[in-house]
């Protein structure tokens, strides 16, 4: 299996991601405490990019409600642990069936009818949107007044229950991010990796070679929606609170697809690289309007906006594969 | 020749909008045989071609293939039923180099993917592409998307193979090739061939039988040198380009 | 409850329905043409609404006579995001497309909270509380005139559509783009144009919306998918269709809000949509393709 995660990578690209690893690993001693918050937060868009990138890198099923997947398992986890005491652990198997199952339940209302293309992107919207109006007004987790965790003290580290200090967030969330990169490349090398290139590239022709189509979308929306509620329950036991307006909304959805896009759809590492550049741009930015002394709601935006204009007009594909290309790394990369 | 058919086409419609693009063809391709369907423009060759790998549901009449009813199955279906095709305008996934694009065809027998790699590269160097393996699909000439359209089918070990007009566009020379390449896989593997062919220099040299569509209906059927000579067949394609 | 009461709310659901309508006739209009999905729609439409309130603060202009310089400035607006942005994204892959606009959505919206800040404002012109009386029925007058001036636009598209030359040629534009340039129609500026009608509607209709809600810059997004919504239920690129969609919605909402909560309103008008993409995929009055 392995032989089969390396076959083809030259040994060049393996040092240079050994390398980032070993720097990712070292970094909580190096950054301080403001550097990892802005860490933890290239993490949790490498990851969630890396899970929508599933869907429409690999399957070429675009999302733009993926906030849903994200709202729902965090939702579910936190009030697992809150009214239950179920620890995130056993929360996150049940936050993972439940995303999974909403993913399923638009998948199919979707493919089975033959929606595709922006009908099915409009879909996804559809729901996620359905789903912040019914939380606003789910009282079990108080609806539009936000759901709260009980904040922990950051002197213990209870891994068990996810309360802890940062650096222990950021490590759990390294290892996810590491795991979920190999376990991209293990997907994309396999069977069902070129059976989803082929769905993307020509869905017709990919039908006559024998694939069953529907079930294949069937599975890449599922495997992305699970991977994504993990990124939900993260949010809910770092952050402590949840609010539908938030989680739910249309412009979380955006946010964690601008990393893939601006560093590159379909390619595994794009979505890493377009984290780090994102957020670097965004406290580049911040540090720049604070050193003007000078804050306007909505600048930030108007500046993503800006960057995914650009992107996608003068590079369609993303900054990582002509980057790929210069260093002369592989092509499934 | 005498053996059982392989696929029997029997009284096979289908309409568009009020439209009747096939009306109740009929036709029968044996075991190791190859047969070419031909006609003007518009006379519902390529629809035909879609009911039978599935793409259209035949308003009536049924089909089937090695004895079995594939009437109405969906095309991946047809495929694992054994029959393959290719498409008139050439689908090839472009952002994946030419041996990807026979993997994702090998997979349908192979198990793993290093095995369908293995069999991918036998299909490639079969049609004489395997100095193309790595060169995406997108940046490949038509003549070698058209090739790489056949190895991809071939790729999934079909019993028929049905090739939607695969000589057009091609010089004459890369047509007899072509025609080589067919005939060598029709006798050493005995793979069964229909195809849809405007040029005439590989029908007369590929077939064995030739089924003439008209409007939708079958005109003619029958060895070519007799099918050519039918004044109903040369009635229907004057005016038209026949490419001979 | 009693029933005058329900009609009532029935009749301004429908009337509000109609000025939805028009927005939605805008994107209807654009993806029946250009086969592009403007996400941006509901944003250009606050963009509108924005104008109409500085002019009336600014110069009191009634935003009932400010929404025909304001449908010029979106025509304008439309013409050039098509001309400039769109044009050359019309062969890219449709997630190329959408993502173009999303970036135009975003830039809007936030440019806007950028200039008039998060608080919502209205306009409140001195008739904003008269009403109209039929029957047992207490009208707002702001609602009839809005609903009656959307269909006038509406009217004058059709007519515009069916009846002029360079309608004709949008039309046929649409049905064959290949045959539109072996005639030699110029393409791109028809695009552009119809980009431009498409998004004079929208500028009218957010004009007239500032009668009947407040503005905030983040009613965009929620606007946009308002519009999906509607032209998705009628029928994606069919005008009448947009109408309908408009009127269904705007009864649904008015409904859900008299007897659920008005904030739940949404939720039916995306229940519906799943609703109409399940039985009705090409929607309500829709072509099957």
């Amino acid at each position: 299996m392995i032989a089969r995660l390396i076959e083809g990578v030259p040994r060049r690209a393996l040092i240079l991601l050994g390398l980032l690893l070993v720097a990712l690993l070292a970094a909580p001693l190096l950054v301080g405490d403001y550097g990892l918050s802005v860490l933890i937060l290239v993490l949790y868009f490498a990851y969630t990019g890396q899970a929508w990138n599933v869907m429409m890198g690999f399957a070429g099923q675009l999302s733009l409600g993926h906030s849903l997947y994200v709202g729902l398992a965090a939702y579910t986890a936190a009030a697992l642990y809150v009214h239950f005491g179920i620890g995130p652990w056993l929360g996150v198997w049940i936050a993972i069936v439940i995303s999974m199952a909403a993913g399923l339940v638009i998948g199919f209302l979707a493919f089975r009818f033959g929606i595709g293309g922006v009908y099915f992107a409009l879909l996804t919207i559809a729901f996620a949107e359905f789903t912040r109006v019914g939380f606003d007004h789910f009282t079990w987790v108080n609806g539009s007044g936000g759901f709260f965790l009980p904040v922990a003290q950051y002197s213990v580290n209870d891994a068990l229950n996810l309360r802890g200090s940062p650096t222990m967030f950021y490590y759990i969330l390294l290892a996810i991010t590491a795991l979920a990169f190999v376990f991209c490349r293990w997907l994309l090398t396999g069977r069902i990796g070129y059976y989803w290139l082929a769905i993307r590239e020509e869905p017709e022709a990919a039908q006559t070679l024998g694939i069953n189509v529907f079930r294949y979308k069937m599975i890449a929306v599922a495997i992305s929606a699970g991977m994504t509620a993990l990124s939900g329950v993260f949010f809910a036991f770092y952050y402590n609170n949840l609010f539908p307006e938030q989680i739910f909304s249309m412009n979380r959805s955006i946010e964690l697809i601008l990393g893939p896009i601006i560093g590159g759809v379909g390619s595994l590492f794009g979505p890493i690289l377009g984290a780090f550049v994102l957020t670097a741009l965004a406290e580049v930015l911040n540090d720049v309007m604070v050193a003007l002394g000078y804050e306007l709601p909505g600048i930030k935006l108007v500046f993503y906006g800006l960057c995914l204009l650009a992107v996608v007009m003068y590079l369609p594909n993303g900054i990582w594969p002509p980057l790929r290309k210069w260093l002369g790394l592989g092509e499934r990369l | 020749m005498s053996t059982a058919p392989l696929l029997t086409v029997a009284g096979i419609s289908k309409s568009f909008r009020g439209l009747r693009a096939v009306d109740q063809a009929s036709l029968t391709v044996p075991q190791g045989g190859i047969v070419s369907l031909i006609g003007p423009n518009g006379a519902g060759k390529t629809t035909c071609f879609n009911m039978i790998a599935g793409v259209f549901r035949p308003d009536e009449g049924s089909i089937s293939f090695a004895g079995k009813n594939i009437g109405g199955l969906r095309p991946d279906q047809i495929c694992h039923a054994g029959i393959g095709r290719t498409f008139q305008i050439v689908k090839p996934f472009k952002d994946l180099t030419a041996l990807e694009n026979v993997i994702v065809g090998a997979l349908r027998t192979e198990r793993s993917t290093r095995a369908a790699k293995k069999k991918a590269e036998g299909v490639l160097d079969q049609l004489g592409m395997l100095d193309k393996r790595d060169q995406p699909a997108g940046q490949l000439t038509l003549p070698e998307r058209k090739r790489l359209e056949v190895a991809r089918a071939l790729a999934t070990d079909p019993k028929l193979l049905l090739l939607d007009e695969v000589m057009a566009g091609l010089r004459p020379t890369e047509t007899d090739q072509m025609v080589t390449v067919f005939r060598e896989l029709n006798r050493k593997q005995g793979l069964t061939i229909l195809l849809i062919e405007h040029v005439m220099r590989a029908v007369m040299a590929l077939s064995q039988h030739v089924v003439v569509l008209h409007h939708g209906q079958v005109i003619a059927d029958g060895a070519p040198e007799q099918v050519v000579r039918d004044p109903s067949v040369l009635e229907c394609y004057l005016g038209e380009e026949a490419d001979i | 409850m009693p029933a005058d009461l329900i009609l009532t709310v029935a009749v301004q659901g429908i009337l509000t329905g109609l000025v939805y309508g028009l927005m939605a006739l805008g994107l209807s209009v654009i993806f029946g043409v250009v086969r592009v999905v403007n996400f941006a729609h509901g944003e250009m439409m606050t963009i509108a609404s924005y104008a109409a309130i500085v002019a009336f603060g600014a110069w009191n202009i009634d935003p009932l006579v400010s929404m025909i310089p304001i449908a010029v400035l979106l025509f304008a607006l439309g013409y050039a995001m098509q001309a400039v942005l769109i044009n050359p994204f019309i062969n890219r892959p449709e997630h190329s497309q959408f993502i173009l606009l999303a970036a135009v959505a975003i830039i809007m919206v936030n440019g806007l909270l950028m200039i008039f800040g998060p608080d919502a404002r209205n306009v409140l012109v001195d008739y904003a509380l008269d009403s109209i009386e039929v029957g047992p029925l207490l009208i707002d007058k702001v609602r009839v005139i809005t609903a009656a001036l959307a269909l006038v636009i509406a009217a004058l598209l059709f007519a515009f559509f069916k009846l002029s030359r360079t309608g004709k040629a949008i039309r046929a534009c649409a049905d064959n783009h290949l045959g539109a340039l072996v005639v030699g129609l110029n393409v791109k500026r028809l695009y552009a144009l119809t980009f431009g009608i498409g998004s004079a509607c929208v500028g009218a209709a957010g004009a007239m919306m500032t009668l009947l809600i407040d503005t905030t810059p983040n009613v965009g997004p929620a606007f946009t998918l308002q519009a999906f919504v509607i032209v998705i239920i009628g029928g994606l690129g069919s005008m009448p269709g947009a109408l309908l969609g408009g009127v269904l919605i705007g009864l649904t909402e008015a409904m859900a809000g008299l007897f659920f909560a008005p904030s739940a309103k949404t939720m039916f008008g995306v229940a519906i949509l799943i609703l109409v993409l399940l039985f009705r995929p090409q929607g309500l009055l829709g072509r099957r393709v």
